[in-house]
C-alpha cells in the first residue's frame, strides 16, 4: 500500500473533500469557513472546488449553525459545521443538548440527526481563558451526543470520514496544537470506526490512557524511559462515546497499573469516568496500585506562558507520575 | 375567498372544531389527573394552526411549540396517535417517549413539537437549507409564541433567513404573555412584526382570530418564499383562554380580559361566516359537530387501550442505527 505524510489538519481537510465528493448531501456550514479557509486553515481550498452552496460561511450565530444543522439533518442533509473554538459550543448548547442530542429519542426514533460538529479544544496558545477549555466532559454527560477526540492525522481522516457517515450529532473534537502534526497515511481511502480504542504503543509495566494532545506527549515520555527499561503501554481511546471499555480492561489485565492523562480540569473529568468503569470491571482485581489521574487543574486557563503550561499536564508531569506509580 | 372551495373552508372549520374539542378533552384529562406530565393548551388560538396549514402544501414542512397539538392536528395528525403519547402509551407517536411536548411526524412535514420555547427556529431555519440545496420548492412554516420573540435564537435565525433568503415563514402566535409575564412587560413596541424591519426582511401583524385572514397572510408569505423572496415574519394576534399549563392560577390577568377574547372565539367567528355564505346548512354543521366528537372518542379508546411501552424500551433509540 502506498502511503503520504499529511499534517492533522491535512488529514481533515482530505477527509472532508472525500466525503463532499462521495456524498452530495454533505456540505459545510460555519464562521470563516470560505474564503478564510476555517481560523485554524482546515477548509482552505474547499470553497473555490465546492462552491458556495456547500461550503458556507455563516453570520456569527453559533446557536443558529447548530440549529440550521439540525434542521437541515433532520429533512435530508449531512451537515459538517465548525464552531470555530470549542468554548463556543457554549453559545449553542440548547440546540446541542435540548435539540441535537434527544431528537431521536424523544421522537420514538422515528427522526435522525446525521450531522458532525467540529470544534478545535484545548490550551497551549496563549488564548487565555475563553478559548482553551476542553469541554468533552460536558458533551459526554448527554445522552444521544458521540463524542469523537482523534490525536493524530490517521485517527483523524478516518474518524471524520465515520463521523460524517454516522446517523448522529456527533461532536468531532480536534486540538489547536495538533493541526501541524504529521502522520503516515494511506494514499487510498480508508475508514475507522466509532467506538475502538487504538494501542499506540505497546508495552507491560503500566498502562496510560491519554486524550488528543496528551497521546503524543505520554508517547514522548514513553520513548525516553524506555531507555532505562520501562515499558509503557499507550491506549487512545480515540473516541469517549461509544467507549472501548475492552481494550483498556485487556491492557490493564497485562500491565496491572492505569494512569489516565488528560488535558481538561480534573473534577467531573472523563478520567474519573474511565476509573470508575476499570474499578468496576474484572481487571480490578488485576491492579497492584490505586489507579492514577493526571489531569488539568481545577482552574480557568490563564494567559501567562508559564502559568498556562502549570494548568495542564506537560512531560515532566506525565514522567513523574509514571515514575510515582512503577516505584 | 375566491381561491377556497366549499369543501375546503368546511374542512378548514372541522379541523378548528376537532383542535378545540380535542384540548377539552385533553383538559379534562389533565384536571382528573389522567395525564401523567403537563399539557399546554391550544383553546382560543385554533384560527392560526389551521389557516397557516391550509395555506401551505401537505408535503410542506411546519416546526412548533410546546403548545403544539393545534399545528399537529392542522398539519394532519392521527389524533389516535396523538392522543396515545399523551397518555404515554406505545401506540403514540413517539412510543410514549416524547409525551405532548414532544410530538412530531416527520414523514407528514412536522418536524415536532419543542419544549425550549424558541427551540425550534434554528431547526426551520435548517430544512429551509434543505429545501433550498435540494431544490424542492417547498417552504417552512415556523410556528413559535411572543415569548420567543426574545429569545436570541430568534434574532440569529431570522437574521440568517433573510441572508440566506430561505423559504421560512416566522409565524409568531402572540397570544399576550409568555407564561404570565404580559408583552406589555417584555417589549417596548406595540407592533412586534416592526422587529422584522431590522433584519430586511417584510413583516405583518394582523388578527390571527380570522382563520381566512391568517390563511391570507401565510399563503401570500408562503408565495414569496417559493419564489426565491426569503422569509417574512407574521404575527398573528391572538390568545390562549386556558392557563398556561396545568397549574395556573391565572393571577395576571383579569376575568373580564378573558372573557372580552372569549367573544372573539375564531370558530364561532368563522361558523358565522360560513353560515352567512351558505357554505353549510345548519344540518351539515350538526353533522360535523358529531363526527368530530366520535373521532375524539375514538382516539381516546384506542389511547387508552394501548399498552404503556414496555421497559426493555427505556434503552432503545438513544442513538439511531
Amino acid at each position: 500500500m502506498a502511503y503520504i505524510e499529511l499534517t492533522y489538519r491535512e488529514a481533515l481537510r482530505r477527509a472532508l473533500r472525500e466525503e463532499l465528493k462521495r456524498d452530495e448531501d454533505v456540505y459545510l456550514l460555519g464562521e470563516d469557513i470560505g474564503v478564510y479557509g476555517g481560523a485554524f486553515g482546515v477548509t482552505q481550498g474547499l470553497l473555490e472546488e465546492f462552491g458556495p452552496k456547500r461550503i458556507k460561511d455563516t453570520p456569527l450565530s453559533e446557536a443558529a449553525i447548530i440549529g440550521v444543522a439540525i434542521g437541515s439533518a433532520l429533512t435530508g442533509m449531512r451537515p459538517v459545521a465548525e464552531i470555530m473554538f470549542m468554548d463556543f459550543i457554549t453559545i449553542g448548547m440548547d440546540q446541542l443538548v435540548n435539540q441535537a442530542a434527544k431528537i431521536h429519542y424523544m421522537y420514538g426514533g422515528k427522526a435522525k440527526v446525521p450531522m458532525v460538529l467540529r470544534t478545535p479544544a484545548g490550551s497551549g496558545t496563549g488564548a487565555a481563558a475563553q478559548h482553551s477549555q476542553s469541554l468533552e466532559a460536558l458533551l459526554c454527560h448527554i445522552p444521544g451526543l458521540k463524542v469523537v477526540m482523534p490525536s493524530t492525522a490517521y485517527d483523524a481522516l478516518g474518524l471524520l470520514k465515520s463521523s460524517i457517515r454516522d446517523n448522529n450529532p456527533v461532536m468531532f473534537i480536534e486540538h489547536k496544537l495538533l493541526y501541524s502534526q504529521k502522520a503516515r497515511v494511506p494514499e487510498e481511502e480508508y475508514l475507522i470506526p466509532l467506538g475502538k480504542a487504538d494501542v499506540k504503543r505497546e508495552g507491560k509495566d503500566i498502562t496510560v490512557v491519554a486524550l488528543s494532545v496528551m497521546v503524543p506527549r505520554v508517547l514522548e515520555v514513553a520513548e525516553k524511559i524506555v531507555r532505562e527499561g520501562i515499558q509503557v503501554e499507550v491506549v487512545d481511546p480515540r473516541t469517549l462515546v461509544p467507549f472501548d471499555l475492552e481494550c483498556i480492561v485487556e491492557s490493564v489485565k497485562k500491565t496491572h497499573r492505569l494512569l489516565i492523562v488528560h488535558e481538561a480540569c480534573r473534577r467531573g473529568g472523563f478520567g474519573a469516568e474511565i476509573l470508575s468503569r476499570v474499578e468496576e470491571s474484572d481487571a480490578f482485581d488485576f491492579l497492584d496500585t490505586p489507579i492514577r489521574i493526571l489531569a488539568g487543574k481545577d482552574v480557568p486557563i490563564p494567559y501567562s506562558p508559564n502559568l498556562e503550561k502549570a494548568a495542564v499536564p506537560q512531560l515532566e508531569d506525565i514522567e513523574r507520575a509514571i515514575r510515582e506509580m512503577l516505584a | 375567498m375566491s381561491d377556497l372551495s366549499d369543501n375546503t373552508l368546511l374542512h378548514m372549520y372541522r379541523q378548528m372544531l376537532t383542535i378545540r374539542r380535542f384540548e377539552e378533552k385533553v383538559a379534562e384529562f389533565l384536571s382528573k389527573g389522567m395525564i401523567h406530565g403537563t399539557g399546554h393548551l391550544y383553546i382560543g388560538e385554533e384560527a392560526v394552526a389551521v389557516g397557516a396549514c391550509s395555506a401551505i402544501n401537505p408535503d410542506d414542512y411546519i416546526t412548533s411549540t410546546h403548545r403544539g397539538h393545534g399545528h399537529c392536528i392542522a398539519k394532519g395528525a392521527d389524533l389516535k396517535k396523538m392522543m396515545a403519547e399523551l397518555l404515554g402509551k406505545e401506540a403514540g407517536y413517539c412510543l410514549g417517549k416524547g409525551g405532548s411536548m414532544h410530538i412530531a411526524d416527520v414523514e407528514t412535514g412536522n418536524l415536532g413539537a419543542n419544549g425550549v420555547v424558541g427551540g425550534s427556529i434554528g431547526i426551520a431555519c435548517g430544512a429551509g437549507v434543505t429545501i433550498k440545496m435540494k431544490n424542492l420548492k417547498k417552504v417552512v412554516v415556523c410556528f413559535f409564541g411572543d415569548g420567543a420573540l426574545n429569545q436570541g435564537i430568534f434574532h440569529e435565525s431570522a437574521n440568517l433567513a433573510s441572508v440566506w433568503k430561505l423559504p421560512v415563514i416566522f409565524l409568531c402566535e402572540n397570544n399576550q404573555y409568555a407564561m404570565s409575564t404580559s408583552n406589555k412587560l417584555s417589549f417596548n413596541i406595540d407592533d412586534l412584526s416592526k422587529r422584522a424591519d431590522s433584519y430586511g426582511i417584510p413583516g405583518v401583524t394582523f388578527d390571527g382570530n380570522d382563520v381566512l385572514l391568517v390563511y391570507q397572510q401565510v399563503k401570500k408569505a408562503a408565495q414569496f418564499a417559493r419564489e426565491g423572496g426569503g422569509p417574512t415574519l407574521l404575527v398573528a394576534e391572538t390568545y390562549r383562554w386556558k392557563g398556561h399549563s396545568r397549574s395556573d392560577a391565572e393571577r395576571y390577568r383579569t376575568k373580564e380580559e378573558v372573557a372580552s377574547w372569549r367573544k372573539r372565539c375564531p370558530i364561532t367567528r368563522f361558523k358565522r361566516f360560513l353560515k352567512e355564505n351558505k357554505v353549510a346548512s345548519d344540518e351539515e354543521f350538526a353533522r360535523i359537530e358529531k363526527e368530530v366528537e366520535r373521532s375524539i372518542e375514538e382516539a381516546v379508546e384506542f389511547a387508552q387501550k394501548s399498552p404503556f411501552p414496555p421497559c426493555s424500551s427505556l434503552e432503545k433509540h438513544v442513538y439511531a442505527p
